[in-house]
């Protein structure tokens, strides 16, 4: 017996959440798969935020180059571009929550029909804290979702409701999964893409949301 | 007006007490004071509530208050990466007050602007929100966030004069500038203390207002994810 296909794998999952992005975008991408968005921007003019205080984030430094001073949120050593400025934290949440970036792509643990989205922490488990986040959901144009469909147990992650703390309430636009693109829209979530090889059957019976044409 | 004090420790004389409010800069293990928190571990204060972003790892940065039991509480917006910390959360022996990152940087914003409160939209239906004013303008929820006043402010920077303006490097800058506005007293630890009138006026980024005291020092700067690339990947 053959597995069921997988659809997209990492790479290919931020390779569609680039073509999200348009010219002249200020763009800030979360940690994981969001951070490998960089790597699909192609010739499109963008900005990347980073929320501990920069504009025009660049990519990693040759080895050997490292600066201590010069991290991104995700406390990676980086770089900077012709076009980077630098400030404070309270001027860069201004920034985030006076709607002035216009796109923010993150992960998530768990996505509700109506764009409730849970990713800082797992009560008696994990209790790292939101960063960012609360802030990001609350403030930017569009909030765009990578993630995978179903956890490690197989169930899914795009839920009736989230069952995790909240990072935010009715926040999410757009999921982008290695089975396909939903958005969340009136009434429940609609299938906006397939990955390669899934079926519009295999992405509704690995999604407990309710789905809607 | 004198400023510079010779040591961290000189620099944090007569200002520390048990019970005390500390408003500390940095993110991660990027442009934190880490003299004066050597200073203030070696001063043995205790029953510290401190407003940082993080809490250092377990052996540098805010960390090392957590090994001498010296904090009583954080508030901060992220505190993975150490595990001491993760085990005085769980047996209780540390209090934790989560703040969205942009929300603790406004808080400090606004208590060193004289500013009470504000209303944010950040935390709005999160757990964040208990307890809290929510009031509507234009039709959007927004919830009450109080700003805060420290006892102290601790925060590094990257080259003072001895007036106290400073200027900071790169993404070292983060929540330095606002967590120096909300002390009543500020202490500033510099790699360089430079001639007065060679700092551009123009390209200060904290005018010495907010610094009281201020001490030169040598910095470890740890990195705490060290990514590269290779020349041929270019």
């Amino acid at each position: 017996m053959t597995e069921a296909p997988k659809g997209w794998d990492r790479n290919r999952m931020a390779a569609r959440a680039a073509e999200e992005l348009e010219d002249g975008m200020y763009v800030n991408l979360g940690i994981g798969i969001p951070t490998l968005v960089a790597n699909y921007v192609g010739d499109k003019d963008i900005t990347l935020q980073s929320e501990n205080g920069m504009l025009g984030m660049g990519p990693f430094p040759f080895e050997g180059e490292e600066d201590p001073d010069l991290i991104n949120a995700g406390k990676q050593t980086i770089t900077e571009l012709d076009r980077t400025s630098y400030f404070d934290s309270a001027t860069s949440f201004g920034m985030i929550r006076g709607g002035k970036i216009a796109a923010a792509i993150l992960g998530a643990m768990e996505v509700a029909e109506n764009g409730d989205l849970a990713n800082w922490m797992i009560p008696g488990k994990l209790i790292k804290g939101m960063g960012g986040a609360m802030d990001l959901v609350a403030g930017v144009g569009r909030v765009i979702v990578v993630m995978d469909h179903q956890n490690k147990a197989g169930e899914s992650k795009i839920l009736r409701e989230c069952t995790l703390p909240l990072t935010g309430k009715g926040v999410v636009d757009r999921i982008i999964t290695n089975l396909g693109v939903l958005d969340v829209v009136p009434g429940g979530l609609r299938i906006v893409e397939l990955a390669e090889g899934i079926s519009e059957d295999q992405i509704r019976a690995a999604t407990q949301a309710k789905i809607v044409d | 007006m004198k400023k510079v004090y010779g040591t961290a420790s000189e620099a944090l004389e007569g200002v520390l007490h048990d019970g005390m409010f500390i408003a500390a800069g940095g993110f991660g293990l990027c442009g934190i004071p880490e003299l004066l928190i050597a200073a203030i571990r070696d001063a043995g204060t205790k029953d510290l509530t401190i407003a940082s972003n993080n809490c250092g790892i377990d052996d540098f940065g805010l960390g090392i208050l957590l090994q001498t039991r010296q904090i009583r509480k954080m508030i901060s917006s992220y505190v993975g990466e150490n595990a001491e910390f993760m085990r005085q959360y769980l047996s209780k022996e540390l209090e934790l007050e989560f703040n969205p990152q942009g929300t603790l940087a406004e808080r400090m914003r606004a208590g060193g602007s004289g500013i009470a409160g504000f209303y944010t939209k950040t935390g709005v239906g999160t757990m964040i929100a208990e307890g809290k004013e929510v009031k509507t303008f234009d039709g959007q929820d927004y919830i009450l966030e109080r700003g805060i006043v420290a006892d102290l402010s601790i925060v590094k920077a990257w080259k003072a004069d001895d007036t106290g303006n400073l200027v900071f490097r790169k993404t070292a800058r983060n929540f330095n500038p606002p967590a120096a506005m909300c002390g009543r007293i500020c202490v500033a630890e510099v790699e360089e203390i430079v001639p007065r009138g060679s700092l551009d006026p123009d390209q200060i980024h904290l005018p010495g207002i907010y610094v009281h005291r201020i001490v030169q020092g040598t910095h470890e700067k740890r990195i705490e994810q060290r990514t590269t690339r290779k020349k041929e990947d270019a």
